[in-house]
């Protein structure tokens, strides 16, 4: 009998599959419900399983494997509990389109809907935070599934997606290996055709005396770094990247202008205030960028973007291009004017010698700033760098530059306290050979610190950095600025000792709180390939500037400079 | 404005789900909505009756093609269709009003579809002013019970 006509199982089929697509690892946590798939996957040699300590970890693992490699990732965990727990890392990856393929185990297909043992309704649940659910009710269905919700993960604008297997379903034999037709309609996984007029809106480019480009993770995920590189060079056109598209484009180069945004520098809002026409190449006007009917109010507005639902949905444009962000460059580029733009560019060099970003380096406490910068020189800004949610984030997002796509791993839409040391982990396991550091606060690592467990079992050379002012740090500057220093629930008064905690799990640590203490730790952190803890002490009341305050737009920024005018820094 | 939204999708278990969540999340109320299966039994015909300026609705009708079940979505322009709906509406009678109920339905050209000795149950249809305006003229005779089906519609092929 030929090999395609035999019957297998589910779970055989499934782990088939993976292999057959060439995932060569996953992140996940066994149980009742999973356990015929897991016993499949014992028997694989392809597949390298890592065993977390909390499903989330697993989801943020494979978020941080695939963001940091562009590939697909995947992870596993068993019904009820276990799927509920990869219900954040879901709408994690939903926010910032990170493909994500989430196997999860449900009760037999006769108990579904009973309220058995770990029984939860997990396609019900994440309907509105995947690209793509299925509850498979046969192992005849498996691989349409299997291909549908692969090629939705990583079609179009990538994202999520996420299939329900029941026990039963794990072991029903079957002989349906391959897609006879798939369901969903081909616009979801192949790359559009170019929508829009390419002429006219190059020429609305081409007339621009000040034009700027605003670039946000859709560049990254469209791998177009090269195209927005050689067209900022071409018309000398200025970049600034939201969060999102951190590394998109060289943080060093002479026509970066960094982050924009609530937290962004002052010369890249400055430069949204004066520019004539701004070029959003795959970012979506988020909330911490964008204020409606405000934003860039006196330029011309053009957008890019795969996702037609992001036209014009919180800022209205005036041009618009549909498809791919590389290959729209790709056809739009020869169509723009080789411009030398001395007075703009020049203007911009002039914001960023009077605006740069600053803080107070008069003491002897160590200031987080200072510290990257120090990091970043001594790491040679070849770090994969990965964060948390707060001060630090933005600290991080301000000072470290990066020269390369995909080495800036950070929550940017759903903000997940938690996310850093998981995403580490997985970036680690897709990068052996990078240096891999977590950028986290004392609250932000306590979200998954369980995982310290998974990098001693896994020997990975995680480097987990740690700001700690016993505080929580971003909710405490809205509430000393907004909240007349109402310290509501914001002070830590306990906290464990970090460098304690990683020796139990036989991670290397140290504690500083002194300036002159620094190139010696930063020595200990970098000095090999292992795991360290370093934990900086910073003073509390250490602020994150320049600031937009929520719903304010750029014209509201405070600087620094501000503050220490007010006697508020 | 309202807006009518015809919305073809593959007919299986959860789309229905997958679509009305999309209203929530993104809080469009939706006034009405009615599905059935269309001559391919693989695909359903939603209808979907939303308020909203246009550019609510072509937000709604963009966020609709991302779903993988939705293979389309038309706005169908008030003007240019025609829709209907079906309801069922009890209403009181007495024996000094029956004749005067029965010629009503007459003029509507709606159907009694059962008839006790306190009770008239009666079934219109046609479009949401006329569905509307029937009721009104029922209301003064007393409504028991009303069951509506939400609107289906049609593009006009004539022009």
């Amino acid at each position: 009998m030929p090999k395609t006509e035999a019957k297998i199982s589910g779970a055989r089929l499934m782990v088939e599959l993976l292999e057959e697509y060439g995932v060569d690892i996953v992140f996940g946590y066994p149980g009742g419900a999973i356990l015929p798939f897991y016993d499949e996957l014992y028997k694989s040699t392809k597949i390298k399983h890592i065993l977390v300590r909390h499903e989330q970890g697993a989801i943020h693992m494979a978020e941080g494997y695939a963001r940091s490699t562009g590939k697909l990732g995947v992870c596993i965990a068993t019904s009820g509990p276990g799927a509920t727990n990869l219900v954040t890392g879901l709408t994690d990856a939903k926010l910032d389109s990170v493909p994500i393929l989430a196997i999860t185990g449900q009760v037999a297909t006769n108990a579904i809907g009973t309220d058995a043992f770990q029984e939860a309704d997990i396609y019900g649940i994440t309907i509105p935070i995947t690209k793509y659910n299925a509850l498979i009710k046969s192992a005849d269905d498996i691989a349409r599934h299997f291909q549908e919700a692969t090629l939705v993960a990583l079609g179009g604008r990538p994202g999520p997606v996420l299939l329900d297997f029941p026990k039963d379903v794990q072991t029903e034999l079957t002989s349906v290996r391959k897609v006879d037709k798939l369901k969903i309609d081909s616009r979801h996984y192949q790359k559009p055709p170019i929508g829009g007029d390419l002429d006219s809106f190059a020429a609305a480019l081409n007339k621009a005396k000040r034009p700027l480009l605003y670039v946000g993770g859709g560049a990254i995920n469209a791998n177009a770094s090269k195209e927005i590189r050689e067209l900022a060079e071409k018309g000398n056109i200025p970049v600034t990247t939201t969060l999102m598209g951190i590394g998109a484009f060289p943080g060093t180069h002479q026509l970066s202008v960094g982050m924009l945004g609530m937290h962004g520098t002052a010369y890249a809002n400055k430069a949204v205030l004066e520019c004539d026409y701004i070029l959003n190449l795959g970012a979506r006007f988020d909330d911490r960028v964008a204020k409606p009917g405000e934003f860039a109010e006196n330029a011309i507005r053009a957008h890019i973007d795969i996702d037609t639902a992001e036209f014009n949905k919180r800022v209205s444009v005036d041009y618009l291009l549909h498809g791919d962000l590389k290959e729209v460059l790709k056809a739009l580029i020869p169509k723009v004017n080789k411009v030398d733009r001395p007075e703009w560019v020049g203007f911009l060099d002039t914001l960023k010698k009077n605006h740069p970003l600053e803080f107070d380096d008069s003491t002897d406490t160590i200031k987080p700033q200072g510290f990257l910068q120090k990091l970043y020189e001594k790491s040679k800004g070849k770090a994969i760098v990965s964060t948390d949610v707060g001060q630090h984030q933005m600290w991080a997002a301000q000072y470290y530059l990066f020269e390369e796509a995909n080495r800036w791993l950070t929550s940017g839409g759903l903000g997940t306290m938690g996310y850093g040391l998981p995403a580490a982990i997985g970036a680690k396991f897709g990068n052996p050979k990078n240096t891999v550091i977590c950028v986290s606060g004392d609250g932000s690592i306590q979200m998954n610190i369980q995982e310290l467990a998974t990098i001693a079992m896994y020997k990975k050379g995680v480097k987990i950095l740690i700001f700690n002012n016993n505080f929580l740090g971003m909710v405490r500057q809205w509430q000393e600025l907004f909240y007349e220093e109402r310290f509501s629930e914001s002070e830590w008064n306990y906290n464990p000792d970090f460098v304690k905690l990683g020796e139990a799990y036989s991670i290397k640590g140290l504690r500083i709180s002194n300036k002159s203490e620094i190139d010696k730790a930063l020595e200990f952190f970098l000095e090999d390939d292992d795991a360290r803890i370093l934990e900086v002490m910073i003073p509390a009341e250490e602020k994150v500037f320049p600031m937009i305050p929520a719903g304010k737009s750029q014209k509201d920024m405070i600087e620094f400079s501000d503050t220490v005018r007010a006697g508020k820094k | 404005m309202k807006h009518i939204l015809k919305i073809l999708v593959n007919n299986h278990p959860g789309v229905m789900s997958h679509v009305s969540g999309l209203f929530t999340r993104r809080s469009y109320n939706i006034d009405s909505i009615a599905v059935g299966v269309t001559q391919d039994s693989e695909i359903s015909n939603m209808v979907i009756v939303v308020k909203g300026d246009d550019s609510v609705v072509e937000q709604v009708k963009r966020q609709l093609l991302k779903l993988p079940d939705v293979i389309e979505v038309e706005d169908l322009a008030y003007h240019d269709c025609i829709s209907r709906e079906l309801v069922l509406v009890v209403v009181k009678v007495e024996d000094s009003n029956r004749t005067e109920i029965i010629s009503i339905c007459e003029v509507f050209q709606a159907k009694i579809a059962d008839l006790t000795k306190t009770t008239m149950t009666i079934e219109f249809s046609g479009n949401t002013r006329q569905v509307e305006h029937f009721l009104e003229m029922m209301q003064k005779y007393g409504i028991q019970e009303i069951a509506r089906t939400g609107q289906i519609a049609l593009k006009y092929r004539s022009t």
